[in-house]
């Protein structure tokens, strides 16, 4: 089923918590929504489940093109899960994930046998069919988010949606329930939806990305396309570190230290320039052709899967510039040298803080 | 003897733990022990004898009963007192807040003659005998309750997480089997407890009762009084009727609070 919100505007006393924002989800797509606390992500989500209404004046919220935004979330057809699981503590695993079935009308509600059936065939799917009587409290953060999400699935919902779901788990755990929930969406392709403040758990899982700031939607896009074509500064800034150069504006030419980099429209009257860790060269000589910029190593590390340099120009700015260990050995760098540093990849944003380049 | 987690951060555990020991002594231990002296100086005859008279049973009847039953109203409504100032916001609902803890500030005398009065006159003006009655018994008994209830259940209604009933809607549940499927059942302990509270207390309850239900009544607290005012024989009944509440009483207490130590193991996180 696709999502589609268009011009939801919500706000809590004088705080805005989204400015008319509109999005849709294709049918079968996992998206993430990625922004800091308070970028209004959380509450979109919630008002796609109609757990929170939009303002008034606000957009339709269209679950396959029909308007459900009077609709309660009983009614939606979406299962939901919360950062902190939410299971009921006094009911088994078993009974947690019955539960979406024995609340059923009687008309509706699957007879003993059958229930038991579905129950013990989702606890497969999220791999805990040897749990079934245990008492949630019993179980570690991991399972019990797997059993939210089985629980959740139970009432065969035509959306899921997933709010912080990895937030409360340890750092290891997290990565690997996040691969599952990936292979797991790869099995049943279920439009989800889910909202986190981490970038790599949304790169890594989601076929796109929203980026979310201050109640906006800064960029809707693939991961690749996130990371490597931000829109705006703010994605720039919010998926890894940066560093930040000031470009000179000349005749529309944007120049770094005197080397031509783009031409950008006639009134632009501010470039910034971004550049990616591992997109600044360090080397002993000068590049030909090629903006480069006197820097003293500062300090290596190199205790993790890539080395970090951290250096700082003449005027005291610092730079950070990242590279593999088998480079770092070639280039025999020790702390206190002086280097050449050469951006090889530059996104110049402009005043209004969006991408100058196409 | 005591064991003691090694080299703790806190100082001090030497003389709280002897602190604890010797006030629970004085104000609790040696008392209870005093009366099971006492109740010691008799045979068993003679204390069968007094215990199973017609009397003294019918006044265990009518106590336990009538705070069983007091408690349960206190259970029932308590509970709805509870949600109401937890749940809602309405004008006034400090006040009322405070309301709540009147019969336990109040002495019980004050209360007693309070409701003496009120009820004497509704009693007239319906023309059922409300004083000096089961009914005043019952009433009175549920007046003093009700502070036990409403402030236990009060904490873990606040403690109950929206997520929970988010998430009940969510998967189809209407109000009513949210209600009944998941938020009941995690207010199950507290209700358990402020019943047990307000049940102990009525057991025992003396001031507000001998004005609202008289001294005509078989009461054990009232028993035990005029018993405690006659001679050396009638002192005797007295000191066999307390021994048996105390018993029961604690052997009362002790189940529920098994039974809570029990849901607890089941339901929660160490």
């Amino acid at each position: 089923m696709s999502i589609e919100v268009q011009n939801i505007t919500k706000s809590f006393g004088n705080f805005l918590a989204l400015n008319d924002v509109s999005l849709y989800v294709k049918t079968g797509e996992l998206v993430a929504l990625l922004g800091p606390s308070g970028s209004g992500k959380t509450t979109l989500l919630r008002i796609i489940a109609g757990l929170e209404e939009a303002d008034e004046g606000s957009g339709p919220v269209l679950f396959n093109n029909h308007n459900v935004a009077n609709s309660k979330i009983g009614d939606r057809g979406v299962g939901f899960v919360f950062q902190h699981y939410a299971l009921f503590r006094h009911m088994t695993v078993f009974e947690n994930v019955a539960f979406g079935l024995r609340v059923r009308p009687r008309e509706t509600r699957p007879d003993n046998g059958e229930i038991r059936r579905r129950v013990l065939e989702l606890l497969r799917l999220v791999q805990l069919d040897t749990q079934a009587n245990r008492y949630p409290h019993q179980l570690s953060g991991g399972q019990r988010q797997r059993v939210a999400l089985a629980r959740a699935l139970a009432v065969e919902p035509q959306v899921l949606l997933l709010d912080e779901p990895f937030g409360a788990l340890d750092a290891k755990v997290r990565v690997e329930l996040r691969q599952w929930l990936r292979r797991l969406h790869d099995e049943i392709h279920l439009t989800s939806v889910f909202v986190t403040h981490d970038q790599d758990e949304a790169l890594e899982v989601a076929d796109r990305v929203a980026v979310m700031s201050a109640g906006k939607v800064e960029q809707f896009a693939t991961p690749n396309e996130v990371f490597h074509k931000p829109a705006t500064e703010f994605v720039m800034n919010f998926l890894g570190s940066v560093n930040k150069f000031r470009g000179q504006i000349t005749d529309g030419k944007v120049r770094l230290g005197g080397q031509y980099i783009m031409d950008v429209p006639e009134n632009t009257e501010e470039a910034k320039l971004f550049v990616r860790p591992h997109e600044l060269l360090i080397s002993h000589k000068k590049t030909p052709n090629s903006f480069n910029l006197r820097a003293v190593v500062k300090r290596i590390h190199s205790a993790g899967a890539r080395v970090r340099v951290e250096l700082e120009t003449h005027s005291g700015d610092p730079m950070t510039a990242e590279m593999t260990h088998a480079m770092l050995s070639d280039l025999n760098l020790e702390t206190g040298q002086e280097v050449y540093v050469t951006p090889c990849n530059i996104h110049v944003f402009g005043s209004d803080e969006h991408s100058l380049e196409e | 003897m005591f064991r003691r987690y090694p080299k703790s951060v806190l100082p001090g555990f030497r003389i709280s733990m002897g602190l604890t020991l010797v006030y629970l002594s004085l104000l609790v231990l040696i008392p209870f022990a005093g009366l099971i002296l006492k109740v010691g100086g008799m045979s068993w005859n003679q204390y069968w004898s007094i215990v199973l008279s017609p009397r003294v049973l019918a006044a265990f009847r009518l106590t336990f009963g009538a705070s069983l039953l007091a408690a349960g109203i206190n259970a029932f409504f308590g509970f709805i007192v509870a949600w109401v100032l937890v749940r809602y916001k309405f004008p006034c609902r400090r006040l009322v807040d405070a309301m709540v803890d009147l019969p336990f500030a109040m002495p019980t005398a004050v209360s007693g003659v309070a409701l003496l009065t009120l009820y004497k006159r509704l009693g007239q003006a319906i023309g059922v005998k409300i004083i000096f009655t089961e009914w005043g018994l019952l009433l009175a008994l549920t007046f003093i309750g009700l502070p036990f209830v409403v402030r236990t259940l009060q904490p873990a209604i606040q403690d109950i997480e929206k997520e929970l009933e988010e998430v009940s809607a969510s998967l189809g549940a209407n109000r009513w089997q949210t209600f009944w499927r998941v938020i009941f059942p995690s207010l199950r302990p507290a209700l358990i407890t402020g019943f047990a509270m307000a049940f102990a207390r009525a057991l025992g309850e003396y001031g507000s009762v001998v004005f609202i239900a008289g001294t005509s009544l078989p009461i054990v607290s009232i028993e035990i009084v005029k018993n405690l005012q006659g001679g050396q024989e009638d002192l005797m009944v007295a000191v066999a009727i307390a021994t048996t509440m105390l018993i029961a009483s604690f052997v009362i207490l002790f189940c529920i609070n098994f039974m809570q130590v029990w849901m607890n193991r089941r339901y929660n996180d160490e």
